[in-house]
């Protein structure tokens, strides 16, 4: 079961990449295909990984990814 | 896993990062990569974390971060070219109950607004000023700006800068911390999550310097322009590592109070 979730907003992505090689569980790739503004966006590849750490969160220049975390029980 | 079977997980998700309140759902139009983005985040999240929403106005230079009235939710004024400092000091003589930050890339605080800058914190003005510093003149095409490095590379420097025509890379943040007025002075980059958050705690500290009357602080921010640099956003990061932090050195220079 998964430890975290991250959205991605594809149309405000710019496929800079910097989330690519942040991600220490390497969850998120480019994908095939191009967004509104013609960028190469990126998505989430291995979502299973996630572990909510937030880390593409905070480096995304653009704002474009909503972090999710689980939480432990009890809390 | 399903799509279906993450979004069933999700229920049990709490949100742990999402968009600040004080920014609104237009989209930046910096170029892929820059770091203005994330350092007009982390400041939104300061003032959200703050509750300073209603009470803070912002003062935008001219450059890239000319439209912040278009991203924040907050008010901004757009003064001219390099009188962000004198604008914001008047802003806040005026209302001194207000939050006041300065937005400046370096064209704006370290050329054309040298002498504004300089003097709003000679006098120690009570003000926050935000100091992007990407070694260029970045919406203008990349020409060579004060504080670019010796040998770079731009269209106005295609040799690199040389200090015998062009001098040398000029160290604002160094250069006020000599002066008496200033109550708080560092230097951060925000190209990882730990440089990010250390920007972070910085922007915050000197909100509450203002809201404790404290006086001037200046936070100087290492950004990356990867278009102008002639690079992708991940050697720009590194760049920022390798060369620019070598002549900008990160952390505090001054605090007083």
């Amino acid at each position: 079961m998964p430890r975290g979730k991250i959205e991605i907003d594809i149309n405000r992505c710019k496929g800079c990449r910097l989330c690519i090689e942040t991600c220490p569980q390497d969850v998120i790739a480019f994908s095939d295909d191009f967004n509104s503004s013609g960028y190469n966006y990126v998505e989430t590849e291995n979502p299973e990984d996630c572990i909510g750490c937030g880390f593409c969160g905070k480096v995304c220049p653009d704002v474009a990814i909503t972090v999710y975390k689980r939480q432990k029980e009890g809390v | 896993m399903s799509e279906e079977a993450v979004a069933e997980n999700t229920k049990e998700m709490k949100k742990v990062f999402d968009r600040p309140e004080s920014l609104n759902d237009q989209q930046f139009s910096y170029c892929p990569g820059c770091h203005h983005g994330v350092i007009n985040r982390l400041i939104a999240e300061a003032i959200d974390e703050l509750g300073i929403q209603d009470t803070t106005v912002g003062t935008a230079p001219v450059g890239c971060s000319v439209f912040l009235y278009k991203w924040f939710d907050i008010d901004v004024i757009q003064p001219a070219h390099g009188r962000v400092s004198a604008v914001a000091t008047g802003a806040k003589r005026a209302r001194p109950d207000l939050t006041v930050f300065a937005y400046q890339g370096d064209g704006d605080f370290a050329s054309i607004g040298t002498n504004n800058s300089t003097h709003a914190a000679n006098r120690g003005e009570n003000i926050t000023t935000f100091f992007i510093n990407n070694t260029l003149y970045g919406m203008t095409g990349g020409e060579m700006a004060p504080t670019t490095l010796i040998g770079q590379k731009t269209t106005t420097t295609p040799q690199g800068r040389t200090a015998k025509d062009y001098g040398y890379p000029i160290k604002m943040s160094e250069m006020l911390a000599e002066l008496d007025g200033p109550t708080y002075i560092t230097r951060q980059a925000v190209y990882d999550p730990k440089r990010i958050d250390k920007a972070r705690t910085a922007i915050k500290k000197a909100f509450r310097f203002q809201m404790e009357d404290e006086g001037y602080s200046l936070i100087e921010f290492l950004s990356a322009c990867p278009i102008n640099w002639g690079m992708d956003p991940v050697e720009a990061n590194e760049r920022i590592k390798k060369e620019v932090e070598e002549v900008y050195p990160l952390g505090d220079i001054i605090e007083r109070s």
